[in-house]
């Protein structure tokens, strides 16, 4: 729920990193962090256990600059990628402007994937918010790793697409960062349109502001 | 609901916001009264400049209360109106506002939990009111940004991140 304040000029919004336990989320904000000027950033808030896993939330606020006289800032969030965590992670997710879903593309967790990309689709449908139509993207992390599955694969299991309906959206759409490829489509006789997907080694930073520029990108749209 | 809405508030809004919560601040002897948007974004802040990270603060206040939120279902309540915070010098007392936004009352010694709670009601009551004004002004929910606010924002962003 982006919040704009015309009294200080100031446009906020809500940006949630997801995705299953050790995928990379929490990488993802340590490196805007570390790359990001101390003046465009705030302090980073984790609420992490001794063993570094994320058991409420890392937060991040960045500031992306004076847009039409408003300053724009990002606030980052992760959520606990564990299973069990459910309760603190649906919590993250109200008044969300945007997703990033890190998944970590090694074959073992692919399962482990599949569950919490439909965990996300329950948890964002209980707030009756629709994962089809929000800025979303999704991040294959640790495309380094000589386990990781090809993009095709996970792209099969994570990012199959949905069924556009609405005539007006029934145009192909090119994927910007991806010369060939869409991201609305007929297939098969049926429209099908598909989240934004980028390829990231987050713990070297490879991809990690191009997935922020991606999303932050799409909620920025969604308020011109 | 596609996602969630936003929100905005006008300069009119902002300044009736800041006479309730000084008015308030002087009745209750206490230092500071920040609003926060549930979402953990800082919608306003009066009294003495607080000496620590005001955005941080506000994301731990939002998540603090939707946990205490949670665990009031569990109990069987529908809610926690309010909490409080004990310290040694300094407490913190903190209230729903319209079911959007919270109010942190920041008070040390020199006032009483229980005036700041008297008082408080009074001044959640001010603040329900003058939010709901502000959500029913454009129909049932929250107001709509202006068209076109953020026409070019794409090249800035282009910009920021090379």
């Amino acid at each position: 729920m982006s919040m704009i304040n015309y009294a200080s000029r100031e446009i906020n919004c809500k940006l949630v990193y997801y995705g299953p336990g050790l995928g990379g989320k929490t990488t993802n904000l340590e490196h805007i962090y570390g790359k990001v000027s101390p003046n465009t950033r705030g302090k980073m808030i984790s609420l992490a256990t001794e063993t570094e896993r994320t058991l409420f939330f890392d937060f991040l606020p960045v500031d992306l600059g004076t847009i039409r006289g408003f300053k724009t800032r990002f606030h980052l969030y992760t959520v606990p990628g564990q299973v069990y965590y459910n309760a603190s992670r649906k919590l993250i997710l109200k008044g969300v402007d945007g997703i990033v879903f890190v998944a970590d593309s090694q074959i073992e967790r692919m399962e482990a994937n599949v569950e919490s990309m439909q965990n996300l689709y329950d948890n964002m449908s209980e707030y009756g918010y629709d994962l089809t139509k929000i800025p979303f993207a999704i991040q294959y992390n640790k495309r380094d790793l000589p386990n990781a599955a090809p993009v095709r694969d996970l792209q099969a299991s994570l990012n199959p697409g949905w069924p556009i309906e609405d005539g007006a959206q029934q145009k192909v759409t090119p994927d910007p960062t991806r010369p060939g490829e869409n991201l609305v489509e007929r297939v098969d006789n049926q429209w099908v349109g598909r989240a934004p997907y980028l390829e990231a080694v987050a713990i070297r930073g490879d991809g990690v502001f191009d997935t922020l520029k991606t999303v932050s990108k799409m909620v920025l749209k969604t308020l011109s | 609901m596609a996602g969630a809405a936003s929100w905005s508030f006008s300069e009119s809004d902002f300044k009736q916001i800041q006479q309730h919560l000084q008015a308030f601040l002087r009745d209750a002897n206490a230092r500071c009264a920040l609003l926060v948007d549930r979402t953990g974004q800082l919608v306003a802040t009066v009294g003495e400049p607080p000496q620590f990270d005001p955005t941080a603060f506000a994301s731990l206040t939002a998540a603090d209360f939707s946990a205490n939120d949670q665990l009031a279902k569990m109990i069987g309540e529908h809610e926690f109106a309010s909490l409080v915070h004990q310290g040694e010098k300094e407490s913190m007392f903190l209230a729903d506002v319209a079911k959007r936004v919270i109010l942190v009352v920041l008070f040390d010694q020199r006032t009483t939990l229980g005036l700041v709670k008297l008082k408080g009601k009074g001044a959640v009551e001010k603040l329900n009111k003058v939010f709901e004004e502000m959500f029913n002004r454009v129909g049932a929910g929250p107001t709509t940004p202006q068209k076109g606010l953020l026409e070019g924002a794409e090249d800035e962003i282009d910009k920021l991140f090379g």
